[in-house]
């Protein structure tokens, strides 16, 4: 390292801090990958190999996988856990994902209805809109 | 959490304590707010999604995802953006080993990985406005090119990010200030990498479903 002294014991200072964050190891960031290959996987082949017939059912399906996935690069990549900077970390991600699962599916179901509700138009009349 | 020390209460002792002797304190504030901010963009997203959601098949007589989508393309796509996360992991294990070199090489090839994620994108992104299918066509089109360019843009700017902390480790070595950009610049390519997994399955592969 080519840092000046003064820099180098401030380092020093530092490096015997935790400074509040959980760090990786190799064999958790190999496990993270190898599941988040496996969940990669099966999805597109659901979608590529047409395993099932009904695609509401692949919709599910690959839609719990997705979340499932999310999980495991958050708890390996971005080491997520109760305990990182005082369990701030976690508190924020809940209420963000509390405000995400309002916006989706509230714009969603709202906007389902409103579609429902409209005057139905046939594809070559959209072609026509002005 | 550890008790509240307000032994004070009742007595009138000379410096009553109204702080927590034994919580952890974190050296400072940089990765919780960085947190923060990836929250905050993190709602971005969510509305961006929400809006490719309910305007997803609005193809206004225009072509679908089913005729659109190059699954191939989109799976080689998440295999890049995917090893460049291991790969930024690496840098981060050989950060904590304090090996300037290493964390240098892991960088150039997330760099690099990312760079190919950007390329194969923009490949996309013109061939499908090549083939009248730019993002004026439909609202589905509309919501999608937002959508996916708005990830696309966060990418880019991550790499220029990568970049110009790759020119400050080879400057100044791996000191603490350089350390603590890197794990902010680790979280938030590690947190594009999940927002990519809704795209490719919110997107990609429930938008060819029939």
């Amino acid at each position: 390292m080519s840092a000046s002294s003064e820099e180098s014991t401030h380092a020093d200072h530092h490096d015997h801090h935790d400074d509040g964050a959980s760090h990786g190891t190799f064999k958790g960031y190999a496990t993270g990958f190898i599941l988040a290959v496996i969940l990669t996987a099966i999805p597109f082949w659901l979608v590529m190999g047409k395993v099932f017939d009904k695609s509401s059912v692949t919709a599910i399906v690959i839609l719990g996988i997705a979340a499932v996935q999310i999980v495991v690069h958050m708890v390996y990549f971005l080491h997520m856990n109760a305990k990182s900077e005082g369990g701030w970390t976690m508190l924020a991600l809940i209420f963000t994902m509390v405000l995400v699962v309002i916006t989706l599916s509230g714009s969603l179901w709202v906007m389902y209805h409103l579609n429902n509700n409209m005057m139905p138009m046939a594809p070559h009349e959209m072609r026509n809109m002005p | 959490m550890s008790e509240l020390t307000a032994t004070a209460a009742g007595t009138r002792a000379a410096s009553p304590r109204y702080y927590l002797t034994h919580e952890h304190h974190a050296e400072n504030g940089t990765l919780l707010g960085f947190w923060l901010y990836l929250m905050s963009d993190c709602l971005v997203f969510a509305c961006l999604f929400a809006v490719y959601g309910v305007l997803g098949r609005s193809y206004a007589g225009g072509p679908t995802g089913a005729e659109l989508f190059d699954l191939p393309l989109v799976a080689v796509n998440t295999s890049l953006l995917l090893l460049s996360s291991i790969t930024y992991g690496f840098a981060m294990l050989e950060m904590q080993r304090n090996r300037t070199r290493a964390v240098l090489a892991w960088l150039a090839i997330t760099g690099l990985l990312g760079a190919g994620f950007i390329s194969l994108e923009l490949y996309e992104f013109a061939h499908l406005i090549h083939e009248g299918a730019g993002p004026q066509r439909s609202a589905f089109l509309s919501s999608f090119f937002t959508l996916v360019g708005t990830h696309g843009l966060h990418v880019s700017f991550g790499i220029v990010w990568l970049i110009t902390l790759m020119v400050q480790v080879g400057q100044r070595g791996l000191v603490a200030e350089n350390k603590r950009r890197l794990m902010c610049l680790s979280m938030f390519w590690h947190f594009l990498d999940v927002v990519w997994i809704g795209v490719f399955t919110f997107v990609y592969l429930m938008g060819v479903l029939p």
